[in-house]
């Protein structure tokens, strides 16, 4: 597993299009880095684990409403480009069968610029 | 012989009743004791007979009731083309013509009818035709190919049906009939001068009140004309009798079995006839003394009959005789007591001579001083049938002013009723308003165990409305209804997003002429959208604005194809698929896409779709591949996008020596005249140069099939999940109106089909063919023109989005492999080789490049 904790400089904020994913190679492994519309950005592994192939990046990317512990919450979520299957973008974890997830990394615009840092060991938020 | 325990039954006729018998007979358990041997004389098993007519549309697989010619209970054993020409009641026997004998337990005749030919001279002439079987029609329109003019004797129901399909076939038809009015059995004088005038305005000739003296013949044998008892001569070139028809009971009244005195096989109310083991159902047979022409008391005599003979008590006690049908387009109905016979009957007549409509109810004093609705005509507008039919005989009270009932709905009409449950909806089938609800109510277990969910499922399980299809919208109504009133709401939205169909989603972009998401999701919608209203916007965006799927925001809206103009597969490569319209490609071209292939390593294959698929394709390396073939002439051929795919055609008659048009030609000309459509759902077409149909063209969404006079145009087909043939919309078309009418209906089925939704359910779900042909032949909505201008804007501003991708460095930015990295390839992309070429391949996991391998600052 890489282990590196040096961020990677992708591309800059502008070159991702609102509401959709660019794919980076980030220490040797292909990244899907989004935006959403209000401007926060996500990186998960560009490896789709039900279609097993390497495309997330290229799925649609919206909102889906998920109702946790009784309220509903608006989830910023990207759509498989092969079987649909939709990937929460803040946890990467699957919303039609949570047993399934890919992995996460940490990501941050500085000065209009995308860095990727290292795939997160636990889920967040 | 050797001695079986199980009993044999043998059913004499696999017509519709025969056939119903069967099933009866099978869900209800008979075969359980009893072995069901069925010997049928026509060379195919069952069809719909009903609705022989659509034969020439649908041909002859789509009216089949066992296509396959076998029942899934083993224990039935079909035998076609055996005609029982002997039956022994006492020793319990019957034989074919070639002696070969059967041995029953209990007999069941189901022969039906045949037509009855008057004894005219020239009956027998070549020509001559009835009008009964499939075999019948097929010889119709072989014969009509070179005729100009025809006759049907007889103006009754099944004449005008034969009348109209010989108008059909393009051959000038005369309509013969004794009776002073057309259709005498079931309706009246002012009814039948409606009904005349009607048929005359389509152009038949209606020869009412005259007698058929002779049918002159020629020289070969063939028909060439009639001559009336007044001595007046019509030159003719087909003859078709439909003068009645007499219950085929030749066999029984050898075998001295009782016959009703005017005809028929005598049975009593169990449906038994003189001889206790042999029972009589459907058009041969006459209980109590009276046979019936239609085929829903046949299903009621073969239902009773398996009652019986499982040991129940199920009699036959008469039937409705209630009709109502089509023809050229002209709606008539009758019901119930048509001409006021009942005592004291009283009759309401609404007649408007312009519009071409005559309506008539009969009703009586009821004991509470209301009225009760006893029977009724309707000539030219029958939509009143549905709800008026199942009225009578179930006792409830009219309305105060009944009048309302068949008033135009504009003026007081259309009035909604509350139906008894047991009132009958389905007469075909005998299926009551109860048995309608049941199958919607949360209790219900017809449909797998659970309820049905929408009128459809309704007809599938309980058969109402799946014969003749008159009940059809009382039906939907009811459900409906049901719905309505239980608080179920049949939820039509397309996502969380928004609530609403993809046919309003069309009005509100429209309307409004947005063309950014963002405005529609603010302005109709919630959220930020998804997978599913993103490309509906996508798609209803791209048929209004015809921009490209790639600009600006627009790009973030596309389904996974059109994202990236290319067919994603499983390895996450792309598939490439150039245009090769109606199929027909130079040497040079074909030699291009070769080199492509090669310099990129593509795996080659030939479509069903008539063109040549390259797969395996980088996605960095999608415009370098295009470069190539837009510079040797070649443009996108949408296989990626829910928009027009191919034109399929034939070789016709530039090669071929069947061909009578230049399908190529036309396929050719229709292709590139609707590429780059965006559709609910993908398009596909077909023209065949004759009625051999190599293009198979009635599988396709709108199919050509050349004709001696010009273009059949056949619309609503498809292969794929649930196939259906297309349906002919119109006849012997020039080509300018076959673009005409297309031009109407693809922007007709854009505009109102649901997301996904491809033409044929579309076609069922606004009403069928009917509503179709109102549409766009006979501009019922007065859109028309606006359709078609919507069409040619369409095709005036097409562009080939592939070009227009390679020349604009914008749009080219997302074609990489890595943001970071744009020429490093994919390492999670691998290929395995067979028979000599690649193939897609899988990993078990993300695979690394290493992280040595340098790569590039933004
Ligand atoms: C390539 C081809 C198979 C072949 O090797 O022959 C093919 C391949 C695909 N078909 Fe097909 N269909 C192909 C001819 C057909 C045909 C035959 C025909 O057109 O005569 C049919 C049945 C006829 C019909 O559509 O009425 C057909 C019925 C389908 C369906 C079912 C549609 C339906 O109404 O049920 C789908 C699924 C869909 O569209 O939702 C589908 C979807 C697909 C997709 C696009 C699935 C996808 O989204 O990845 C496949 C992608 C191919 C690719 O990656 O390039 N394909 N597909 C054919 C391309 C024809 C062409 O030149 O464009
Ligand atoms: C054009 C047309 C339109 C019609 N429209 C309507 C309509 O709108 N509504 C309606 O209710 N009815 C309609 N009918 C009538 C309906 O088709 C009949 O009532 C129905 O088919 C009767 O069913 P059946 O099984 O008794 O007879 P059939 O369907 O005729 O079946 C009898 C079968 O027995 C076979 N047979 C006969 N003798 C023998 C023998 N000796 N050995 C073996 N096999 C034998 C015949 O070949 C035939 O296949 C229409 C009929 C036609 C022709
Ligand atoms: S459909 Fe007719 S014209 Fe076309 S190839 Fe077949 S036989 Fe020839
Ligand atoms: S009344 Fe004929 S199908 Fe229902």
């Amino acid at each position: 597993m890489n282990e590196t904790s040096i961020d990677t400089v992708v591309c800059r904020l502008d070159q991702i299009r609102k509401e959709s994913g660019v794919t980076a190679l980030v220490a040797g492994e292909a990244v899907a880095v989004f935006r959403t519309y209000d401007d926060e950005v996500f990186a998960l592994s560009n490896f789709d684990p039900f279609g097993k192939a390497s495309v997330l990046s290229r799925g649609i990317v919206g909102t889906k409403t998920v109702l946790v512990d009784g309220v509903e919450e608006q989830v910023p979520f990207v759509a498989s480009p092969l079987l649909k299957q939709p990937f929460d973008l803040r946890t990467g974890i699957c919303l039609d069968d949570t047993e399934v997830s890919v992995p996460t990394y940490d990501v941050r615009v500085i000065d209009g610029v995308v860095a990727v840092g290292a795939r997160r060991e636990t889920l967040s938020p | 012989m050797a001695p079986h325990l199980r009993k044999q039954l043998v059913v004499v006729g696999h017509g519709m009743v025969g056939h119903r018998f069967v099933q009866a007979a099978i869900e209800r358990g008979l075969t359980e004791t009893y072995d069901i041997i069925v010997l049928g004389e026509e060379p195919r098993p069952a069809y719909d007979r009903v609705a022989l007519t659509s034969f020439f549309e649908v041909g002859a697989e789509a009216l089949s009731y066992l296509p396959e010619g076998v029942y899934d209970d083993p224990r039935v054993s079909l035998h076609l083309e055996s005609e029982v020409t002997a039956m022994d009641a006492d020793a319990q026997t019957v034989t074919l013509a070639d002696g070969t004998a059967f041995t029953y337990d209990e007999l069941v005749l189901a022969t039906g009818a045949a037509p009855f030919v008057p004894p005219v001279p020239g009956k027998d002439l070549g020509n001559v035709f009835v009008y009964r079987t499939i075999e019948d029609l097929e010889a119709i329109r072989e014969a009509s190919k070179g005729a100009k003019a025809g006759a049907v004797i007889g103006g009754g129901l099944l004449g005008l049906e034969a009348a109209n399909a010989l108008h059909q076939l393009g051959v000038k038809t005369h309509v013969v009939e004794m009776a002073p009015r057309l259709m005498a059995v079931q309706i009246d004088e002012a009814g039948g001068a409606t009904l005349k005038r009607h048929v005359e305005d389509l152009g038949l000739t209606i020869h009412t009140g005259v007698m058929t003296e002779l049918i002159d013949g020629d020289a070969d044998g063939n028909v060439s004309g009639i001559t009336f008892k007044d001595e007046e001569k019509i030159p003719l070139d087909i003859v078709i009798f439909s003068a009645g028809i007499r219950p085929r009971d030749a066999i029984a009244r050898e075998a001295g079995l009782d016959l009703a005195e005017r005809g028929g096989v005598l049975v009593d109310e169990r449906c038994r006839s003189s001889d206790a083991h042999v029972w009589a159902i459907g058009e041969c047979a006459a209980p109590g003394g009276r046979m019936y022409g239609l085929v829903a008391p046949g299903y009621s005599m073969a239902e009773v009959v398996v009652d019986q003979l499982l040991g129940g008590e199920g009699t036959f006690l008469g039937a409705d005789m209630s009709t109502k049908l089509k023809l050229l387009g002209v709606d008539v109905a009758s019901f119930g007591d048509a001409f006021a016979t009942t005592e004291d009957a009283l009759e309401l007549v609404f007649a408007d001579a312009v519009a071409g409509v005559y309506k008539k109810l009969v009703v009586a004093e009821t004991a509470t001083g209301g009225h009760e609705l006893l029977g009724g005509i309707l000539v030219g507008d029958a939509s009143a049938y549905g709800s008026l039919r199942p009225m009578v005989g179930s006792g409830l009270e009219l309305p105060a002013n009944p009048e309302e009932l068949i008033l135009p709905a504009g003026r007081g009409g259309g009035i909604d009723l509350g139906l008894p449950d047991t009132a009958q909806i389905c007469s075909c089938n005998n299926v009551t308003k109860g048995d309608i609800v049941a199958a919607v109510s949360d209790e219900a277990t017809l449909n797998d165990g659970g309820p049905c969910s929408d009128a459809g499922c309704v007809t599938k399980c309980t058969k109402a409305g799946s014969t003749c299809g008159s009940c059809k919208t009382v039906v939907k109504k009811i459900v409906e209804d049901h719905f309505a009133a239980t608080g179920k709401v049949v939820d039509k939205s397309l996502c969380e997003h928004f609530a609403m169909t993809r046919q309003e989603l069309f009005d509100v972009v429209a309307v409004h002429g947005y063309n950014r998401f963002d405005d529609i999701i603010e302005g109709h919608g919630r959220g930020r959208g998804c997978d599913i209203c993103k490309p509906a916007v996508a798609s209803v965006l791209a048929s209004l604005l015809n921009h490209h799927v790639l600009e600006g925001a627009n790009a973030t809206l596309q389904d996974t194809n059109d994202a990236y103009l290319a067919n994603l597969q499983k390895n996450g490569t792309y598939s490439v698929v150039p245009r090769i319209p109606g199929g027909e490609i130079t040497p040079d071209k074909l030699i291009v896409i070769g080199q492509v292939a090669k310099e990129f390593g593509l795996y080659t294959k030939i479509t069903g779709g008539q063109r040549i698929d390259l797969f395996g394709a980088r996605l960095e390396d999608l415009p370098a591949i295009w470069k190539v073939l837009v510079d040797a002439g070649m443009e996108s051929g949408h296989a990626y996008g829910k928009s027009l795919r191919t034109v399929k055609s034939c070789v016709g008659s530039t090669w071929c020596r069947y061909g009578v048009q230049d399908s190529v030609a036309l396929a050719i000309e229709l292709e590139l005249r609707y590429r780059g459509l965006r559709s609910p759902h993908k398009l596909k077409g077909g023209v065949s140069g004759c009625a051999r149909e190599c293009a198979e063209a009635r599988g396709k969404d709108f199919g050509v099939i050349a004709t001696e006079k010009g273009w059949n145009l056949y619309v609503g087909g498809n292969g794929g999940a649930i196939p259906a043939h297309a349906q002919l919309l119109a006849g012997d078309l020039d080509t300018a109106t076959l673009i005409q009418y297309l031009d109407r209906f693809l922007m007709y089925y854009i505009r109102t089909a649901d997301r996904l939704q491809r033409t044929a359910p579309w076609m069922d779900a606004i009403g069928g063919l009917e509503r179709v042909r109102e549409v766009v032949v006979d501009d019922a909505l007065g859109l028309g023109v606006e359709l078609e201008d919507a069409m040619s804007k369409h095709v005036d501003s097409y562009f080939d989005e592939w070009k227009a991708t390679i020349e604009d460095p914008e749009k080219l930015a997302r074609f990489v492999s890595f943001v970071n990295a744009p020429g490093t390839p994919d390492p999670n992309i691998t290929f395995r080789e067979e028979r000599g070429q690649i193939q897609a391949d899988l990993t078990d996991g993300p695979v690394s490049l290493g992280s040595t391998i340098p790569v590039g600052a933004p």
